[in-house]
């Protein structure tokens, strides 16, 4: 029975309970009023999801000796787990309608199609962070920022949707659920606020091992890395003055969200010690 | 001899039955009630009896020993409103047993309301119940009867979408507006114009915990007895401005010709506080805001047809409901009658 819980079948496991906890979801969207027990089925079957998640990328971790980080699948995976993470908090905090269903199918999305991409797992780096726990903390703070910045872009979308909504009189249906925009902004301020923070720990605590050894880090890394944290910082910074609100704010919270993620690969491409290991083909 | 079982009835008119004028007569303040319900405790055949006594219906719930107890009871009711006889045959209905349970069932489930699906009647039911149980009217069937009542409106509030969507156009303007903040608590409320429609706009904010409400008018007196009125401050149409960037929600109702909330002032307020939407209710006619501010970002315009085809579209949702809630409050009523049937045998039932 041990066996059969593969590293890769728990991965499975957790994708397809975030995909039944967005088709749960999905079901209470049919109606105004869900059924009782809905939401807490929705919530089980995220916590549930998660924990499996958990389980594989624990596994990978003890099998890699380190964050498991060392491939654009592992990557992936701990996106999706990220953004369920803040989501517990999140969701929780300021009960935000819908956003459960969003962080499903967003969950579901990255992780199955991390899965279906056998490519994305055939070459695993090995000694990705030198054996330095400050390089696997900033690896790890890094990816775990991209993973707010994931639920981030769900809030945006989720704002542009109710904004829409407003606007154009169409108040039934997905829009009856979402938040008030008020609440969807002082979250998405929140979020970025709290992307920000992680990510510029993350680089901090990499610049602080850099300065000790520059021709570790190539160029278009070091670009790529820093472009991502100052685009976040002047929305940030824009946010915070006022002068990027509203429609506009979640627009380009999108745009840059889908940028980071399009990042990750040269990021991943370019890195430090990088020792690839063909793993057997599945 | 064979003894009769006793009759569960529900004696009473609404809005259904009588007008407007015939209701008036129906309705019972305090005095009316307490002699109402003294009158009923003398009455021998009565033995346990609660009274439902809204703005929209008079009924009384209670058990018999025969059907000698209503001719009593509809001249009680006679001798309390002042109402004849042949008044209270025209609009009097009564129902027995298991009708009397269901009927009971769709009135503290908004079903039998004139706003279909309202949840104000629940509260009203449990009110009459408890005054009822308080003064020891009530016995086990009547217990028993209220009881499975108040289950059944919570599983039809529940599980279908009978409450769902305002249907009025001042609950349907709070309801925008929550989808707009959230909490109302901390919203600031501009009314324009001290006309009626606006003040009960701000009435129902009001309910919904809204505090800070200015009125402005076009003369500081009439703003200030508006303001008065609804207990806000109050300003004159010159301060505008300025009370334009403070707001987060603005009712405007003037019979002004011309449009008091222009594109260039709204423009202009909203720049002052950029992070805060703002929500115009148009309550005029013709139109006090400048349809061309809908444009402007983050700001949300509705204007009186905008309220009421959402009202309409909602009230077509709420009745869409109707069936599947007569449905399961059938199954209900028939899952509850043979107990109630049971204990109206019981010696102690009459």
């Amino acid at each position: 029975m041990a066996s059969l819980l593969t590293d890769r079948a728990l991965l499975w496991l957790g994708a397809l309970l975030y995909l039944a906890g967005f088709l749960v979801g999905l079901i209470g969207l049919t109606r105004r009023h869900s059924p009782a027990g809905l939401r807490t089925m929705l919530n089980i079957l995220l916590i549930g999801g998660w924990g499996f998640q958990w389980l594989g990328l624990y596994q990978r971790g003890l099998a890699g000796r380190g964050c498991p980080l060392g491939n654009t699948f592992e990557i992936v995976q701990f996106v999706a787990w990220s953004a369920m993470l803040v989501y517990f908090f999140v969701g929780s905090t300021f009960r935000v309608s819908l956003l459960g269903l969003f962080t499903a199918g967003y969950a579901a999305t990255l992780a199955l199609v991390s899965l279906l991409i056998p490519q994305w797992d055939l070459v695993r780096g090995q000694k990705l962070f030198g054996n330095n726990p400050w390089i696997e903390a900033h690896a790890a703070l890094a990816v775990f920022s991209y993973g707010v910045f994931g639920l981030l872009t769900l809030t945006s979308l989720m704002q542009l949707l109710q904004n829409w909504s407003l606007k154009n009189k169409r108040l039934n249906g997905l829009f009856w659920f979402l938040p008030s925009v008020v609440q969807l902004e002082q979250i998405n301020y929140r979020l970025v606020l709290l992307g920000v923070t992680l990510l510029s720990i993350s680089l901090s605590v990499g610049a602080a091992w850099w300065v000790r050894n520059i021709e570790s880090v190539h160029l278009p890394k070091l670009m790529v890395t820093v472009g991502v944290w100052l685009a976040y910082l002047i929305v940030l910074l824009l946010r915070w003055r006022g002068r990027l609100v509203s429609v506009r704010f979640a627009w380009v919270c999108l745009i840059l969200f889908g940028l980071a993620l399009l990042s990750l690969g040269p990021v991943n491409a370019d890195r430090h010690g990088y020792q690839p290991v063909i793993l057997t083909p599945r | 001899m064979a003894s009769h079982p006793a009759i569960l009835f529900q004696l009473g008119a609404s809005h259904h039955t009588a007008s407007l004028a015939v209701r008036e007569k129906l309705a019972l303040d305090a005095a009316r009630a307490s002699a109402l319900a003294s009158r009923l405790g003398q009455i021998a055949e009565v033995g346990e009896f609660a009274l439902v006594n809204t703005c929209n219906r008079v009924e009384l719930y209670g058990v018999a020993s025969s059907n000698a107890a209503f001719p009593a009871l509809h001249a009680a009711l006679s001798a309390v409103t002042g109402c004849t006889t042949a008044e209270l045959d025209s609009v009097v209905i009564l129902r027995q047993n298991e009708a009397a349970i269901g009927h009971l069932f769709a009135v503290a489930a908004g079903l039998d309301s004139q706003i279909l699906g309202e949840t104000e009647i629940l509260g009203q039911v449990k009110q009459a119940y408890e005054a009822a149980l308080a003064q020891h009217w009530t016995g086990p069937v009547l217990n028993r009867v209220f009881q499975k009542t108040f289950q059944a409106a919570k599983h039809i509030r529940t599980n279908t979408g009978i409450g769902a969507g305002q249907i009025s156009i001042a609950t349907v303007a709070v309801d925008l507006a929550g989808r707009i903040f959230g909490e109302l608590a901390q919203t600031k409320i501009l009314v324009v114009g001290a006309g009626d429609i606006g003040l009960k706009t701000v009435q129902a904010f009001q309910s919904r915990g809204a505090t800070a409400i200015t009125v402005a008018s076009r003369t500081l007196a009439k703003a200030e007895e508006a303001a008065a009125h609804a207990g806000g401050w109050a300003l004159s149409l010159a301060d505008l401005p300025a009370a334009i960037a403070e707001a987060d929600i603005i009712a405007s109702s003037t019979s002004s010709p011309d449009f008091i909330l222009t594109r260039e002032l709204i423009e202009a307020g909203i720049k002052q506080r950029p992070a805060r939407p703002l929500f115009l209710i148009d309550l005029a006619l013709p139109r006090d805001v400048d349809p061309a501010t809908a444009e402007l970002a983050n700001v949300f315009l509705y204007n009186l047809d905008d309220l009421a085809e959402i009202a309409e579209e909602n009230l077509a949702q709420r009745e869409a409901e109707v069936a599947k809630c007569q449905a399961i409050l059938a199954d209900r009523t028939a899952a509850l009658w043979p107990q109630v049937a049971h204990s109206l045998n019981a010696p102690h039932a009459s």
